[in-house]
């Protein structure tokens, strides 16, 4: 019999059956990596599935789901979808109260979390969540003295007993599920408002993943490094809907400290990650070379100029004189196949950044040592998959061409606009957006500006919403310039203002890992963070990479206007337990602009000294407060005619 | 913190303990006792005696006086070896480990008394060498995951911060499996946030193993909130005992801790 695999539970169950014995799932544990196979899933996802019916949960009803990267975690996701529920993945590094929205807008009766902190803070909504009745944990440590939860062990039991009272349930469940129905439920991160429920179904996740690994050649064969938040929709793409596509082995971490060390015992061979994980790993590296040994760091250096002058060219298989290819050979034996062993990039075939710009030097530093660094674009009510660059025509400042069965054009007013089978449903509870964002002809608009380059690949300038204008009558795209600030080892955080204004003043975080290496370097004493960024030398360091940042603004027409005229260090990095940041660490501008209002003014108005005092939060809930005198400098501007013939 | 873990009957007694070296009188006429599973904490001003307390119960020194009863065996004085093996281990308050060496090899000394194998067997990787390092290494991976540090695993002790050099200390001092921990000092040095983990995870052993705990602490406030059961002692003598809300209550406590106006 024919069956169409068109839902995620039938996906599992068919691994089972083509390679029962084909690991799906590893987690390294007590030091030892474990594995499952695709039958050991499907049956503990069968008793699993069972286990939650005899507990109540029915078609239609939505599961939470929070926790590390934990293999029953992405299974109860499965679970949950074999009997008709929708799993609801969130961040696990929020606190309680963050919760409490979520719960209450998905109308949450049943959670599975990972430890005891997880079922605290379920414990410390349920209050407002009278919804809120089961809870079940997987790890017992500490979870002796509770009360009216259940182990995930027990549930597994609870579930064995029912199925062997009910033979045909899961089967007649799982022949129930339709393509059409909503797999999961996504929260977006909030950066504006209240946080929407992303309601995608099960054909559109499929349609994403298999146009992504038809896109790359990804077979079973492959294997990836599961360490992302899981109620991101990237790790819910790669995970999840490409690991039940493809049938490939998802591998968990030991905890969230050891990623590095994992990653460099599996050797993925497909891999995904943010912009800001592939430069903490560059920074670490420099720093180590720093210290080492001064013939080593001779070859190091050597050879990444031999690389930087044509390894992106020979991974891209263009044309490269015999000369460099003999010394990038000889450079991949002694300095670039080493260096992608310890970052654990040996075996890797395809990597992707996305979710925010990556710095030229930062992508090409990965493509010239032989990682196959490819950008995407996509967001949460696309399955993150919008387009995608094919392998020998990636660019740094392009996110690539409309990946296969997409729609993509741009608006009259510069918004990027996309169609196709991977749009969501819609907002859970919310027709109104669901109306405002997709229209009449089924066009996503994504909210992004962009442009397609001459070689037709799609170019994001800045949030449409955030492109501003200037007093000046000049273009102010503040996620541009704070970018190019962010591609600075040194600065790790920034924020622009001129929306309005006659020039661009911006707040700067400084990166503490590599200004205080910096500093120690130096003989630089400091106490912490505060007293880091109030020292002079630093503000000379941060002055020259503005200073840097303006040239290159110069150089380009329609942003030379808006160059950055004065600046200054905050005195504590911007936070998401703050507000100032969301969980995916991206600048919420507003409500940072509200809450330093009196650093603004003073930007604005001309003082070079400013007291300041704020609020923090502690990560077990506690404040405290933070008080500096801020310094502000000016940095040096460039006339654009100056600079083109500087260049 | 009253939970499930039931505090049971006195496994630990001494009495009228008197420690002199030569003319110093380092503890006079100590008498008080440890009940199974509970957390007991010795208190006192610098030079009060209390890392001398922890080295007479587990043998390090030999009182002159007074009587040891643990686990219903009364003794004149403990001996080390004897002590460990009867399942006491300690901590101390400089930090006592191999730096060179990796944290969990480290850790794995702590299970040095669990392995039969002769030593051939183990020069050899041979026989039953093999089969009780594979057991060993399993225990010692759980207390690693029980104290969260498997992300140092393979790091040098002299290269990590002072705070994890504590905790691991306290892993190596677990991997034994003792029913009773000697921690001298284990929060000495440390920042808040540090302070905070360690008390959680000496909660935790107390209560996940059931582990009776014996802790020197300065920290008042980490005394009172842990502990349920506290003796302060001042030059070598005990002015106090009882639980903590009744220490905090004690007029010679109080004098000793800020003086008295003369």
């Amino acid at each position: 019999m024919e069956e169409k695999l068109d839902t995620f539970p039938r996906r599992l169950l068919n691994h089972a059956r083509v390679r029962p014995d084909h690991p799906a799932t590893r987690e390294k544990d007590l030091g030892i990596w474990q594995t499952w196979s695709w039958r050991e899933v499907a049956d503990e996802v069968r008793a699993l599935a069972c286990g939650l019916a005899a507990q109540g949960f029915r078609r239609g009803m939505h599961l939470a789901i929070i926790g590390d990267n934990r293999p029953r975690l992405y299974w109860s996701m499965v679970a949950a979808q074999c009997v008709g529920g929708v799993p609801v993945p969130m961040y696990q590094d929020a606190p309680a109260a963050e919760f409490v929205f979520v719960l209450q807008n998905a109308e949450i009766a049943y959670a599975i979390v990972e430890d005891q902190e997880q079922v605290d803070k379920m414990l410390e909504a349920r209050p407002q969540v009278p919804s809120l009745a089961h809870i079940y944990y997987d790890d017992p440590r500490g979870m002796r003295d509770y009360e009216g939860v259940l182990s995930y062990d027990e549930l597994v039991k609870i579930g064995r007993e029912y199925d062997r009272a009910h033979p045909g349930f899961f089967d007649d469940e799982v022949a129930k599920g339709a393509a059409d129905d909503v797999s999961v439920m996504l929260y977006t991160s909030g950066t504006t408002g209240k946080p929407k429920g992303v309601c995608q179904t099960h054909a559109a996740f499929i349609a994403a993943a298999e146009g992504g690994c038809e896109f790359d050649r990804l077979t079973a064969d492959d294997s990836i490094l599961s360490y992302l938040p899981m109620a991101w929709v990237g790790d819910h793409l790669f995970s999840f809907a490409q690991w039940l596509v493809a049938g490939f082995t998802i591998n968990c971490p030991e905890s969230s400290d050891t990623v590095m060390t994992d990653l460099r015992e599996i050797g993925p061979t497909y891999y995904f990650a943010p912009p800001r994980i592939f430069e903490n790993l560059l920074t670490q590296v420099m720093i180590r070379m720093e210290d080492a040994a001064a013939p080593k760091r001779w070859l190091f250096r050597q050879f990444t100029a031999v690389a930087r002058r044509c390894g992106a060219e020979i991974l891209d298989g263009k044309p490269v004189s015999l000369g460099d290819r003999v010394q990038y050979a000889l450079g991949n034996v002694l300095v670039y196949g080493p260096l992608r062993n310890v970052l654990g990039m040996s075996r890797i075939r395809i990597a992707y950044t996305a979710g925010a710009a990556i710095g030229p030097d930062l992508f090409r530093f990965y493509r010239s040592i032989g990682v196959n660094l490819k950008q995407l674009y996509g967001s949460t009510e696309t399955c993150a998959y919008v387009c995608l660059q094919p392998d020998g025509a990636v660019r740094f400042d392009t996110v690539g061409m409309p990946a296969p069965k997409v729609d993509v054009k741009i608006a009259a007013n510069g918004e990027v606009m996309a169609r196709g089978p991977m749009l969501l449903k819609e907002y859970y509870k919310r027709p109104d957006a669901t109306a405002e964002s997709i229209d009449a002809e089924g066009w996503f608009h994504t909210g992004d500006a962009g442009y397609f380059d001459d070689a037709g690949q799609l170019k994001i300038i800045d949030r449409a919403k955030d492109v501003g204008k200037m007093t000046t009558g000049a273009m102010f795209a503040p996620n541009y310039i704070e970018n190019k600030l962010r591609f600075f080892p040194h600065i790790k955080e920034a924020v622009a203002f001129g929306h309005d204004r006659g020039t661009v003043c911006t707040f700067i975080n400084i990166d503490v890992g590599s200004v205080g290496n910096w500093a120690e370097r130096r003989g630089l004493a400091y106490s912490g963070y505060t007293d880091l960024a109030a020292k002079p030398e630093v503000y000379q360091l941060v002055k020259e990479c503005v200073e840097q940042v303006n040239a290159e603004l110069a150089r380009d027409p329609a942003l030379a206007g808006s160059q950055i005229s004065r600046f200054l260090v905050l005195h504590k990095e911007l936070d998401p337990d703050d507000d100032e940041l969301t969980r995916t660490r991206k600048v919420r501008r507003g409500f940072v602009a509200e809450k330093y209002r009196v650093l603004i003014d003073a930007l604005y108005g001309g003082k070079t000294v400013e007291h300041i005092e704020t609020l923090v939060r502690f990560e077990d809930g506690r404040t405290g407060m933070v008080a500096a005198d801020l310094r502000i400098d000016d940095a040096k501007t460039f006339s654009p005619e100056a600079a083109t013939k500087a260049a | 913190m009253t939970s499930a873990r039931r505090i049971g009957d006195v496994v630990l007694k001494v009495e009228h303990i008197s420690l002199r070296f030569g003319g110093v009188k380092a503890l006079t006429d100590i008498s008080f006792d440890v009940n199974e599973h509970e957390v007991r904490a010795i208190i006192g001003p610098n030079g009060a005696g209390k890392s001398s307390m922890l080295n007479v119960i587990n043998g390090v020194y030999h009182p002159q006086e007074g009587t040891i009863t643990f686990h219903g065996r009364q003794r004149r004085d403990m001996d080390t070896h004897q002590a460990a093996a009867q399942g006491i281990a300690r901590t101390f308050q400089n930090i006592a480990l191999f730096k060179g060496m990796s944290v969990l090899d480290n850790i794995m000394t702590g299970r040095n008394l669990r392995m039969r194998a002769s030593f051939l067997e183990q020069a050899l990787w041979f026989g039953r060498a093999r089969r009780e390092e594979l057991e060993n290494r399993r225990k010692v991976e759980e207390v690693i995951d029980f104290l969260e540090i498997q992300s140092i695993r393979r790091t040098p002790v002299g290269r990590l911060p002072y705070g994890l050099q504590k905790r691991v200390e306290l892993a190596r001092a677990l991997a034994a499996e003792p029913t009773m921990l000697l921690l001298d000092e284990p929060m000495a040095g440390m920042n808040v946030e540090e302070k905070q983990d360690m008390c959680r995870f000496i909660l935790d052993v107390n209560e996940q193993y059931g582990t009776t705990i014996v802790l020197i602490e300065h920290d008042m406030g980490v005394v009172m909130d842990i502990s349920d059961r506290v003796v302060v002692l001042d030059y070598g003598k005990k002015i106090g005992d009882g639980r903590p809300e009744e220490i905090r209550a004690n007029q010679a406590v109080i004098d000793a801790y800020l003086g008295v106006a003369h």
